[in-house]
């Protein structure tokens, strides 16, 4: 790192928001995602960034102004975190639906009830279906580095994304990390182009009713239903995790940095065991991972996923063909089924022939401490436990940290 | 820009008349106008015109001699209500379809 | 500020701006009040539209019976898309107006909240709210601006109980930059009142009372004397309110020379809706309307 400074993941994602030269900022506060408005507040009254802020009176609010911009063919930004996001939930798919390019920092945060401020990753899983691209940054250089990118895939492929990061463990912290440069970054990302964008010299109405068929046009253009475009848009969604990662190259000789856009493993090419998780606590099963290979002599691995919408099922279930077991570990679940990453994770082996045992493990929900020494003794439990008697697939998930 | 190998469908609709089809099959009634009461057709210049601008459809003319697109006409008789001289009279269609009786 | 001459319908522009053959209902106030209205606005504009009547106006993809550039959006949040909108003009370096276009139910009811944070804002927008009195695209269930008395499909028998929502006084509390209420009765004073908001910066709202031949029961050539009698009844009154002066407009206003307005239940009784409106309410009403107008004399004489 030649430039680093030191600040809050909060800070890096309103630098992000500011060198990528977002002109409509709207901002509703909701704790941990508050700095970020208040940063994003202060650099524009300062004259630091050259945007519209606009304060507006709810979530559902701030994605309107961001719908709105958008469709007139102007950058929007917003952040939001937990309750905030289910707010504008009927927002979220309206942008997707649209093709917008918006981009929003997610700060995760459990959701009410009952309330609770701390982090865990239940507000973006609720949002998973949203045809929302999620991105989970693992660091605060990962934050200000895939926000850039973030605007730099939204408006290639037209399609709304979230980045999330852990609330209180990224948003509050203090990490060193290396503020990309302004030139470089203009020369990364040009400016925002709508071919739709509403203009009274190309009227147009955008999102009326729309038929389940397809139906000609004034020209006599056989135009898709409902279905149509809706297919497209999973279509297309698909198609953007080869997008992210070329992007991600020219982010590389551009920055120095990246490598690793959709998945981070971590010595897990020798890997009995593959551990799989995404944001902080990625990297926190870093230390974990060592000490097991070093003092027990167990071969494990971790895998952080960092796309996790569209879920890049051939890539991860490729990477999993040579593991024994992977255990997911998330904060966060479908009620009433499993993990949600799990079961994802599961869908994706289906069709493989090699199928690694799955375990689910449930952690840190509401903010729950995951202390490392804890997720050190589950994993060496559990490697240990099927050494001696090897277990049949467990689906139902195991609650690490229940104190009743 | 938007990457070329991205089709981005979107619902972006562009206008032309008749999306209804052809809205002239809702009405019962037609307006028909008494040139000889009609105030600008009299008069033989500008005058009036309310017909023109209360049409909710825009199917009346503002011409000295309005005529109505029975194409589009919902035949909801605003016209016909509003003239200030009763010029207009709302008359059943069915008896200027074929095979109709002569009037 | 410059002063229009009174547009009259011979000196009223012929261009027109939305095709017929429309989804429009026979004899729509909607239909009236929006083909007179954007021959005020001109071309240069962007319109905002929730779910409403004006959205089935427009018609499905890929058609629009509308000619101009329309951003369709949820229901709750038109004030806040158009706030987005015009933003973005300002970014661009644009005059272009952004004008929302929203029913009672979107404006009154789940609306609101987003219309109070851009009034609150002073966004620099025209918000109109057109009153046909129900939720009238979704089948006649009653809203927040539904009359006292009024059957609906969700008041269906004895009408519905509680009194309507005041909005014009609403939203007066928040001192728009403008402020006025209108008829599609009137459409040439819609008209006017529009090229005025055109010149003012900050929110203008326009309220404008939309008779619905379906909704209100009555037949579809009525639309337009139904309007005008709920002005010359004195139950819907026409005025203007700037910098928290209040003056009625033309229609009204002329109502102050006249020795007596046309009682209340003339108005009443030409729509099913009010059917189950008994005597004592159409009295109260009356007497309501009483002393409103009597306050109109002295305030204006």
């Amino acid at each position: 790192m030649s430039n680093p400074i030191i600040e809050s993941g909060n800070v890096a994602a309103a630098m992000a928001v500011q060198l990528a030269r977002a002109e409509v900022i709207a901002a509703y506060p909701i704790t941990p995602q508050t700095p970020v408005t208040e940063k994003l507040s202060e650099l524009i009254a300062a004259g630091q960034m050259d945007a519209e802020y606009v304060a507006v009176e709810s979530e559902h609010s701030a994605m309107g102004v961001c719908i709105g911009a958008a469709s007139a063919g102007v950058r929007a930004f917003t952040a939001t975190s937990s309750n905030g996001l289910l707010y504008m939930s009927e927002q979220l798919h309206w942008a997707a639906g649209a093709r917008l390019p918006i981009v929003m920092c997610v700060v995760n945060r459990a959701i009410g009830a009952p309330w609770s401020v701390w982090n865990d990753h239940q507000d973006a899983i609720s949002q998973r279906d949203t045809g929302w691209i999620q991105i989970f940054a693992k660091d605060h250089q990962e934050i200000i580095d895939m926000t850039l990118m973030a605007f730099r895939l939204a408006e290639l492929v037209h399609i709304p994304v979230m980045v999330n990061y852990d609330g209180y463990y990224l948003s509050h912290t203090y990490m060193p990390f290396e503020p990309p440069d302004a030139e470089c970054v203009d020369a990364f990302l040009p400016a925002y182009a709508y071919k739709h964008a509403l203009t009274p010299e190309r009227p147009e109405s955008l999102n009326t009713v729309t038929l389940p068929d397809a139906r000609l046009d004034v020209d006599g253009i056989k135009r898709g239903g409902y279905m149509d475009i809706r297919h497209n848009l999973h279509e297309e969604m698909g198609k953007s995790i080869e997008v992210w990662e070329e992007i991600d190259q020219e982010f590389q000789s551009l920055f120095g940095r990246g490598g690793h856009p959709v998945i981070d493993p971590y010595r897990c090419e020798d890997a009995d065991v593959v551990i799989v998780a995404m944001g902080s606590m990625a990297n926190q099963f870093r230390v974990v991972v060592d000490r097991l290979r070093q003092d027990d002599g167990l071969k494990v691995g971790i895998l952080a996923l960092q796309m996790y919408r569209p879920f890049p099922s051939a890539i991860i279930a490729e990477v999993l063909q040579s593991a024994r077991h992977v255990m997911v570990y998330e904060k966060g679940l479908s009620y009433g089924n499993q993990g949600a990453l799990y079961g994802d994770i599961k869908s994706a082996l289906y069709p493989y022939p090699a199928r690694p045992r799955l375990h689910n493990f449930i952690v840190g929900l509401g903010g729950r401490a995951i202390p490392t020494e804890s997720l050190y003794q589950t994993m060496k439990t559990a490697c240990e436990q099927d050494l001696q008697t090897p277990s049949a697939q467990v689906d139902a998930p195991q609650w690490i940290g229940l104190q009743l | 820009m938007p990457d070329p190998r991205f089709k981005i469908l979107t619902s972006a609709s562009t206008s032309g008349p008749g999306d209804a089809g052809r809205t002239g099959s809702w009405r019962v009634e037609r307006p028909v106008i008494d040139m000889s009461r009609c105030i600008p057709a009299k008069t033989g210049k500008p005058a009036c015109h309310l017909c023109w601008l209360l049409c909710p459809d825009n199917v009346v003319s503002k011409e000295i001699e309005p005529t109505i697109d029975l194409e589009y006409c919902k035949g909801c008789g605003i016209c016909a209500q509003e003239c200030p001289v009763q010029a207009i009279s709302m008359v059943p269609d069915a008896d200027f379809l074929e095979g109709a009786a002569s009037e | 500020m410059k002063t229009n001459p009174r547009t009259t319908v011979l000196n009223l522009t012929e261009e027109e701006f939305v095709y017929p053959g429309n989804r429009a209902c026979s004899g729509c106030g909607l239909s009236i009040l929006y083909r007179v209205g954007v021959k005020a606005l001109g071309r240069d504009c962007i319109f905002v539209v929730p779910p409403s009547c004006l959205t089935v106006m427009q018609g499905l993809y890929p058609i629009a019976a509308t000619q101009m550039p329309v951003l369709n959006g949820t229901f709750a949040s038109t004030a806040a898309i158009a706030t987005g909108v015009k933003a973005a003009m300002r970014r661009l370096g644009r005059e272009t107006q952004v004008v929302a276009w929203a029913g009672d139910g979107g404006t009154s009811d789940i609306g609101i909240q987003a219309l109070s944070g851009a009034l609150e804002r002073g966004e620099d927008i025209i918000y109109i709210c057109y009153d046909n009195e129900a939720y009238m695209n979704t089948g006649v269930q009653r809203s927040g601006t539904t009359p006292q008395g009024s059957l609906t499909t969700t008041t269906p028998f004895s009408g519905k109980s509680e009194v309507g929502k005041d909005l014009p006084a609403i939203i007066a509390a928040h001192n728009p930059a403008y402020l006025a209420t209108c008829s599609a009765s009137y459409p040439l004073d819609f008209h006017d009142k529009l090229l005025k908001a055109k010149q003012i910066k900050g929110l203008k709202y326009l309220h404008v009372q939309t008779p619905c031949p379906p909704g209100w029961g009555i037949e579809e050539h009525m639309t337009v004397a139904l309007g005008r009698a709920a002005v010359e009844t004195g139950l819907f009154d026409l005025y203007e309110i700037e910098n928290g002066r209040m003056q009625l407009s033309g229609p009204s206003q002329q109502l102050l020379a006249r020795p007596a307005l046309r009682p209340v239940r003339e108005y009443l009784q030409l729509q099913t809706r009010f059917k189950a409106l008994g005597d004592e309410q159409a009295d109260a009403l009356q007497a309501q309307v009483d002393r409103r107008w009597a306050g109109y004399r002295d305030r204006f004489k």
